[in-house]
C-alpha cells in the first residue's frame, strides 16, 4: 500500500497558483491549525510557570515568556507518574505480544489451512471485532473479581487481547492473502511440515504485516481506558490515562501545568513510535476497514 | 544416477518414519483447530462469556459483592420510567448523529484536499493523523483546559478579536457542554475518517475524471457522479466504525464532563458506569449496557448491506 507515492496527479496541473491558494492551501492550513493547536497548547502550558499561566493580562497566553521545568519535575518526582508510565508500557507490550502470537496462529489457520468451518470462525472473529468494551466492562469486572485478578496488571494483560486479537487476526488474514500459495506448495513438496511452513516461509514474508499489527495493537492498548479504570483501584498500579484523570486532580484545584505535562508525556511514547512507523500504522488503519 | 538413489530412498522412507504426532500435525483440521485454540480460548472466556453474563446480569439485582437474584425484566421496566436514562439515550443519539455527520463532512473534505498535488504530502498526512494516535483521555484533558471557564484560550482570543464580550462558559450550561464535547469528539475523529477515505480516493483512476471532463462535467458533477459512487463502499464501512465508536464512547465524556452538568452530557456508556461501578448496582448498569445492543446491531446490519452493495457493484462473488 504505497499511499501517495507515484500516484498519478490527475488534472491538477490545469490549476493556477492563486486558485490553488484559496481552494487548497488555505483550507488545509485551517485544518492543520485546528488539529495541531491542542498539542501546542499542551506544550506551552507545560512550560509556563504558574504566575504566567494564570495571568493573561500581563502575558500573552500564546507564548511562553519564562519557560520552566517545574511542572515536569513535580510530575515525575512528587506523583506516581513514573510508575504509571512503566505499568502502561509493560501492560501494552505484554498484551500486544500475547495477541500477536494468538493472532498469527489463528489467521494462518483460517486463511491458509482452511480447515472445515474456517469461514465461520473468520466471520465470528469479525463479529468479535465489533463488540465494544463499553458493554463488556461490567460482566468482565465480575469475572476479573472472581478470578482474583482485581487490581493487578494481569487483569489488563488478559482482557486487552479481547479487542486486540480480533483486530490483529483480521489484519493478518488480509496480509497472508497477499502471500502467493506457490511458495507454500514448493515447501510442501520439499517435505516441510505445515508448522515449518508457517515458521520458515509465511512468517518471514509477513514481517511488515506483523509490524503493522503490532504497532497498532500497542497504541490501542496504550489508549485503553474503561477496563483500566474499572479493574485497577490502587494508585501505583494505574495506567497513564487513568492515573492522569483520577489522581492528578486534588479536589477542585486543577494543577493545569502538571496535568498538561502528564498528557504530553503520556502521548510522547506512542507518538514517537508512530513517527518511526507511519507507513505501517497507516496501512493497518486502512487495512482494518477493508474487507 | 548413482547419487540420486539414496535421495530417492530417503524420500520414500519419510512417511513411514513419521509418528502419529507428525501425521496429526500435518492434518489440516487437527492443526487448524490447534492453532485457533489460544485465540478462541481468549475470546470465549473474556468476550463471549462476559457478553452472555452481561445479559444475565441485566436481569438480576446484583450489586458489588453480592451475586444477586433473577428479577426478570424489572431493571428494564424501571429504566423505562427513569428520566435520566431517557436523557442519556437522547444525548447518545444526538452525540452520535451530529458528531458522525460532522466527522464525515469534514473528514471527506480533508481527504479530498490531501488527495491533490501537494508538496510534502506524506509529512502532512502523518501530521494529520496525530490526534488519532494520541490517547483519547490525554487529549481530552487538553480540551478540558481549553474549555476552562476562567482561562479558556478560545474565549480570550474571541474577546481580543472583539467578537464576544464575556468568557464563554463552555462546560457550565447543558447545550454549551453538549456542543463542546461533540467538538472534541469531532476533532479526534476527523483524521481517522480522512485517512481511510484518502486510501479509497487513491484507488480511483484519474482517467475517470478525465473522461468525465471531456464529457463536459464540472467540478461538482465530477464529485457527485465519479468520486461519490466510487467511494461509497468504503464510506459505508468507515462510517459504520465511526458510528459504533461514537455511540459507545466513554472516555472522552468521563475525562471532560463526567456526564455533567446535571446529566446534560451523560451518555449511555457513562451512565452505565456511574450506576454499576460508582453506585455499585451492577444489575442496573448491565441493563443500560444491554440497551445499547439493539442500536449496535442496527449499525452492523447497515454496514453488512453496505458491503453487499459493493459486491453487487463490482460483480464479484466472494
Amino acid at each position: 500500500m504505497a499511499l501517495g507515492k507515484g500516484a498519478p496527479e490527475g488534472m491538477d496541473y490545469l490549476e493556477r497558483l492563486p486558485r490553488r491558494v484559496v481552494t487548497l492551501y488555505l483550507p488545509l492550513a485551517v485544518f492543520l491549525f485546528v488539529l495541531l493547536f491542542p498539542f501546542y497548547w499542551m506544550t506551552t502550558t507545560t512550560l509556563k510557570p504558574d504566575d504566567e499561566l494564570y495571568d493573561y493580562a500581563r502575558f500573552n497566553p500564546f507564548w511562553v515568556h519564562s519557560p520552566t521545568l517545574a511542572h515536569i519535575e513535580k510530575l515525575f518526582f512528587e506523583t506516581s507518574y513514573p510508575n504509571w508510565l512503566i505499568n502502561t508500557m509493560l501492560i501494552a507490550a505484554a498484551s500486544t505480544v500475547i495477541s500477536l502470537i494468538c493472532s498469527v496462529c489463528a489467521a494462518y489457520a483460517i486463511e491458509r489451512l482452511r480447515f472445515s468451518g474456517a469461514r465461520y470462525v473468520g466471520l465470528a472473529i469479525f463479529l468479535a471485532y465489533l463488540v465494544p468494551p463499553s458493554i463488556l466492562f461490567i460482566p468482565l469486572a465480575a469475572i476479573i473479581f472472581k478470578l482474583g485478578l482485581f487490581d493487578s496488571d494481569w487483569a489488563l494483560i488478559l482482557t486487552y487481547p479481547t479487542f486486540l486479537i480480533p483486530f490483529c487476526t483480521w489484519l493478518l488474514m488480509g496480509y497472508f492473502r497477499t502471500i502467493p500459495y506457490e511458495l507454500e506448495e514448493c515447501a510442501l513438496i520439499d517435505g516441510a511440515t505445515r508448522l515449518q511452513i508457517l515458521w520458515k516461509i509465511t512468517l518471514p514474508l509477513a514481517v511488515p504485516g506483523l509490524i503493522s499489527a503490532g504497532i497498532f495493537a500497542f497504541t490501542l492498548s496504550w489508549n485503553e481506558f474503561i477496563y483500566a479504570l474499572t479493574f485497577i483501584s490502587s494508585s501505583e498500579n494505574k495506567t497513564v490515562p487513568v492515573g492522569a484523570i483520577t489522581e492528578l486532580v486534588e479536589g477542585d484545584v486543577y494543577h493545569w501545568g502538571s496535568l498538561m505535562a502528564a498528557a504530553l508525556f503520556g502521548s510522547l511514547p506512542v507518538v514517537i513510535m508512530y513517527s518511526f512507523f507511519v507507513e505501517y500504522y497507516v496501512s493497518s488503519l486502512t487495512g482494518a476497514v477493508k474487507e | 544416477m548413482a547419487s540420486n538413489a539414496p535421495a530417492y530412498r530417503a524420500a520414500r522412507t519419510i512417511p513411514t518414519r513419521r509418528g502419529l504426532a507428525f501425521r496429526l500435525l500435518d492434518d489440516r483440521n487437527f492443526l487448524g483447530v490447534a492453532l485457533i485454540a489460544p485465540a478462541a480460548a481468549f475470546l470465549l472466556v473474556f468476550l463471549a462469556y462476559p457478553l452472555g453474563l452481561g445479559f444475565w446480569l441485566g436481569m438480576t439485582d446484583a450489586s458489588i459483592g453480592q451475586p444477586g437474584r433473577f428479577i426478570g425484566l424489572r431493571n428494564f421496566i424501571s429504566l423505562a420510567h427513569d428520566s435520566v436514562f431517557w436523557l442519556s439515550v437522547f444525548n447518545t443519539l444526538l452525540y452520535t448523529v451530529v458528531a458522525s455527520a460532522l466527522k464525515f463532512a469534514l473528514g471527506l473534505y480533508l481527504a479530498l484536499l490531501l488527495n491533490r498535488r501537494l508538496p510534502l504530502k506524506s509529512l502532512v498526512r502523518a501530521i494529520v493523523l496525530l490526534p488519532f494516535v494520541t490517547p483519547t483521555v490525554l487529549s481530552a484533558i487538553a480540551f478540558w483546559w481549553i474549555y476552562d471557564p476562567q482561562f479558556s484560550i478560545i474565549s480570550w482570543s474571541l474577546i481580543k478579536l472583539g467578537l464576544i464580550h464575556q468568557y464563554i462558559d463552555f462546560l457550565g450550561s447543558p447545550w454549551n457542554a453538549r456542543w463542546s464535547v461533540i467538538a472534541a469528539n469531532v476533532w479526534r475523529g476527523i483524521p481517522f475518517v480522512a485517512i481511510t477515505l484518502l486510501a479509497g480516493l487513491q484507488t480511483i483512476s484519474p482517467s475517470l475524471y478525465e473522461a468525465a471532463t471531456l464529457d463536459g462535467a464540472g467540478p461538482w458533477q465530477r464529485f457527485r457522479f465519479v468520486t461519490l459512487p466510487m467511494l461509497s463502499p468504503i464510506i459505508a464501512v468507515v462510517m459504520t466504525f465511526s458510528v459504533l465508536l461514537t455511540f459507545t464512547d466513554f472516555q472522552l465524556i468521563y475525562a471532560i464532563t463526567r456526564g455533567g452538568p446535571i446529566n446534560a452530557t451523560q451518555l449511555m456508556a457513562t451512565l452505565s458506569y456511574e450506576r454499576a461501578i460508582t453506585g455499585g448496582r451492577l444489575g442496573e448498569g448491565a441493563a443500560i449496557a444491554d440497551a445499547m445492543v439493539p442500536f449496535l446491531l442496527a449499525a452492523i446490519l447497515f454496514s453488512y448491506f453496505g458491503l453487499q452493495r459493493r459486491r453487487w457493484q463490482q460483480g464479484s462473488r466472494d
